[in-house]
């Protein structure tokens, strides 16, 4: 019950700074907050597969093309009639397009977990390396398969998509995935992923079925990544192959190595920080992919545990934390 | 077991009886550690099978043999490392856990129940090993005579028939092998488990072990009683020694 | 058959170009179990930097033969350095830490060499002079090679050759194949690890260089990221034939090449790339110790 309230309030909460937020900011700021979402959705999705489970995946942003192309194809195709009919009966607006942005999003989210379950499967026999090399191989080949099919715009890509992405719906988006995350990471499931990460043999000879909680950690991985697709292909009115490159499976591996693999809160922080890196350095727009090649680099050197290491950001445990520096040790 | 030319195990017959506290010894290479992965499911053996209660075992998955009641420790320490001492036991509470995937995103009662009994069980054996006061404590930080009684801890939570231990005394100094020992002893009898044991400790395999099996070279070479093992004449020039036969032996 | 045979003629050109890339991978993953993203880019820098040795040196002005091998040379040199440095700077200081850490590294070497060169040489393509002139020498049967084609089979195998005669017969090869095996008892030995792992950069870098003239003399236009796809391609022809392998690369070279060729001419043009990470599944998933490789299994 409890719950429920809880789930209540933030979602009452996350529809007041929709309705808020686009009129007390300009539309830049705007955009940039809604790309942050995005990339949040996208950083906690893939800490899920990197981070737990401690799979080296690589290849998250075909999992992303994946719910995008689908979400539109979906929208195009059957989304919009319904709003139109919707709408005929006298509902308003917002509520017919989220309505359908919804089922849009579960349809992309849906394609991309059925691809993250034909991507996971294959690559459980490999570890490190291997793995990292598959995943990125899946994330091409599903690129270039897009590339190739001309029904769904090839390398023109589709328009004309609807813009029902808004501030309340990429909230939602980031409140499932943290949720979700969360209280994996809280529970006996959880546990058995980070098992897996930290000794794969000892799990299983504990009774842990690593095959299915890599495959699990998988679906629920591409999943959301799916669901950010969707999201931001309503946002962008266009999709084409080239938003889904294997630079922007490193730009999400980035934010989840940043962060520090295995922390939400630490995926959420780098996400954040990445998405808004590029518009500080807009100024400097030449060196920015230099500046950023050079961050990796630095960053790997000196601190690959990231900024949270596998720690979550916790209010209680900072103050324990201060407390027992001025204590006795 | 073969590997590419190599006999790890050959033509080797074990029979470790219910309830019994059965020891494995031999030199090293002579294949001890084979036996345990042959057991417990990381390889599937090229000839021969595997029975559990007369039920064959052979080439199942190691969880699935986990489920079935064997667990075990490692010959270098598999804990998980960044995880609690209470998590790395709740681990093994995973296969008898009630509540599913969605229970646990939706935190349903069942699951907060699951949880509650898993963490209580967890601290539990935690108690039957003297850790808990550790119970916080990140594996990687303990000491080392610490880190082994964790990983027995744990692999006594998956609730097994048979628990395989690799070398549990190793690098203990000898107060600490003597706790062991009458843990091991107390471990049996609390928890009705049947124990195989793996060690180059001869005090304690000639201690508490009920039944010894010495393998060399991948073969048994001798099986019967510590003091039948003991003056086998064949066990001894395995071991290659006078200071063994000291060992084995003189009184301790 | 006229054209199969032209095709083959044409896969085995590229399957060399492939095999001396894939012999830098397979080095360095042999030695430090690092898959050196970098690696392509070396490729590209190779290109780049004898364009500008050639173009400063007026190299296609009078073409001969001395200047071509002048022009190669300096190339390798000038990447044999850059292997180097990005060894000593970016890879010795992760070689503590976790692989995805030295991988994540990696990539970011390849992202700053493909950025950087973007910055220096600018984003249009540049044309490289005709060092050599073109011309086609008949082998029957309707089959014909250019002489570049020829070029680039003769000095990719003299190459190769030269990469085994130091590999199997000196002590430095030696060195490498004991490193390969085990850092701390290659140390234990005498042998000094940082040294050969240089070494080993240094000699892969220096053979992606070459690669890179050698494609440079067939298709002129060179620009900065041309070194992403054969670098991957490369790549997967070094776990094709076993990662780790020298010969085994050599291998999957040639497989990879000629696989491309026919896939374009029979199949589609633009399921080329598609096929490099086709055949990487397929491998990885029923051999994936590669052709020639050995399987190592985890030690339990």
């Amino acid at each position: 019950m409890r719950q429920l309230i809880w789930l209540a309030g933030s979602i009452a909460a996350l529809a007041a700074i929709g309705v808020a937020l686009p009129r007390a900011v300009n539309p830049y700021v705007l955009q940039v907050i809604i790309m942050c979402g995005i990339n949040v959705i996208l950083a906690v999705s893939l800490n899920l597969i990197n981070g737990f489970t401690g799979q080296f995946s690589i290849g998250h942003a075909g999992f992303m093309a994946v719910g995008a192309y689908a979400s539109t194809v979906f929208t195009l195709q059957i989304g919009v009639k319904w709003v139109a009919a919707l709408e005929a009966l006298g509902a308003p607006g917002w509520l017919a397009q989220g309505a359908a942005l919804l089922m849009a999003l579960l349809v992309g989210g849906g394609l991309a977990a059925v691809a993250g379950y034909l991507v996971g499967l294959p690559s459980l026999r490999l570890r490190g390396d291997y793995l990292a090399i598959v995943t990125l191989g899946f994330g091409e080949i599903i690129r270039v398969m897009i590339l190739n099919i001309d029904a769904i715009g090839g390398a023109r890509g589709i328009a004309g998509i609807p813009v029902w992405t808004n501030v309340f719906w990429v909230g939602a988006g980031v409140l499932a995935v943290v949720l979700v995350s969360h209280h994996l990471a809280h529970s006996t499931h959880g546990r058995a992923l980070f098992a897996i990460r930290d000794d794969e043999v000892a799990a299983e000879a504990l009774g842990v079925d690593t095959t299915r909680y890599k495959v699990m950690a998988f679906v629920i991985g591409a999943f959301f990544a799916g669901v950010a697709g969707g999201l931001f292909s309503h946002y962008l009115t266009a999709v084409n192959p080239n938003s889904f490159t294997f630079l922007k499976s490193i730009e999400v591996v980035a934010m989840v190595v940043l962060g520090g693999m295995g922390s939400i809160s630490g995926s959420v922080m780098a996400a954040i920080l990445l998405t808004l890196a590029p518009e500080v350095l807009r100024p400097v727009k030449d060196y920015r992919m230099v500046f950023y090649s050079i961050m990796l680099i630095v960053l790997m050197i000196t601190r690959p545990q990231g900024l949270m290491g596998s720690r979550e950001l916790s209010l209680p445990a900072f103050l324990r934390r201060r407390r027992s520096a001025t204590g006795p040790a | 077991m073969q590997f590419g030319g190599l006999k790890a195990v050959s033509e080797l017959e074990l029979t470790v009886p219910s309830g019994e506290l059965f020891g494995l010894i031999g030199p090293n290479g002579a294949g001890k550690t084979t036996v345990f992965n042959l057991i417990t499911g990381v390889y599937a053996p090229t000839a021969g099978r595997v029975l559990l209660d007369d039920q064959p075992i052979q080439g199942l998955k190691p969880h699935v043999i986990a489920h079935r009641g064997i667990t075990r420790t490692f010959q270098n320490i598999r804990l998980f490392s960044t995880r609690s001492c209470r998590d790395n036991v709740c681990i093994a509470g995973h296969q008898h856990a009630r509540a599913g995937l969605l229970d646990a995103l939706v935190r349903t009662r069942r699951f907060e129940q699951d949880e509650r009994s898993l963490m209580r069980q967890a601290d539990e054996m935690l108690a039957v090993m003297e850790l808990e006061a550790r119970a916080d404590v990140r594996a990687a930080d303990l000491p080392y005579g610490q880190q082994r009684r964790l990983e027995i801890a744990r692999a006594l939570a998956g609730r097994p028939r048979l628990l395989l231990l690799d070398e549990p005394a190793a690098g203990l100094n000898p107060q600490e092998s003597d706790g062991l020992m009458h843990l091991i002893e107390d471990i049996r009898h609390r928890f009705a488990v049947t124990i195989l044991l793996i060690e180059h400790d001869m005090r304690v395999v000639m201690g508490i072990c009920r039944r010894i099996a010495v393998l060399d070279y991948g073969v048994k070479i001798a099986e019967g009683t510590p003091e039948q093992i003991r003056t086998d004449p064949r066990v001894i020039e395995a071991y290659l020694g006078e200071e063994v036969h000291a060992d084995l032996g003189g009184g301790h | 058959m006229t054209e199969f045979l032209q095709q083959m003629v044409n896969g085995i050109t590229w399957g060399s170009v492939y095999a001396l890339i894939a012999l830098g991978y397979t080095m360095v993953y042999g030695i430090l179990r690092l898959i050196n993203f970098a690696h392509g880019d070396v490729y590209m820098l190779g290109a780049f930097f004898a364009y500008y040795v050639a173009r400063f040196t007026n190299a296609a002005s009078s073409p001969n033969p001395f200047k071509a091998v002048m022009v190669l040379l300096s190339s390798m040199a000038g990447c044999g350095i850059v292997g180097f440095l990005i060894e000593r700077f970016a890879y010795k200081p992760v070689r503590k830490s976790s692989r995805l850490a030295a991988l994540i590294t990696a990539i970011g070497v390849s992202l700053l060499l493909e950025n950087g060169g973007l910055l220096l040489f600018g984003a249009d393509p540049k044309f490289f002079p005709q060092i050599i002139p073109a011309r086609n020498i008949s082998l029957g049967a309707g089959v014909t090679i250019s002489n570049q084609q020829l070029i680039v089979i003769l000095v990719s195998l003299l190459l190769m050759y030269l990469l085994r005669v130091i590999v199997m017969h000196t002590r430095t090869g030696k060195a490498m194949r004991a490193v390969s095996y085990s850092h701390t008892a290659a140390s234990l030995m005498g042998i000094s690890v940082d040294r050969i792992i240089t070494f080993t950069f240094v000699l892969g870098s220096m053979l992606a260089a070459a690669a890179g003239v050698l494609v440079a003399l067939q298709n002129p236009k060179i620009e900065p990221y041309m070194g992403i796809m054969p670098g991957l391609k490369a790549f997967v022809a070094a776990v094709l034939g076993g990662i780790g392998d020298i010969p085994g690369a050599v291998l999957g070279g040639l497989v990879m090449g000629i696989a491309e060729v026919l896939v374009v001419g029979y199949v589609s043009p633009t399921w080329r790339d598609a096929i490099a990470f086709i055949l990487l599944i397929v491998i990885l998933l029923v051999r994936p110790s590669g052709i020639l490789g050995k399987h190592s299994a985890e030690k339990v």
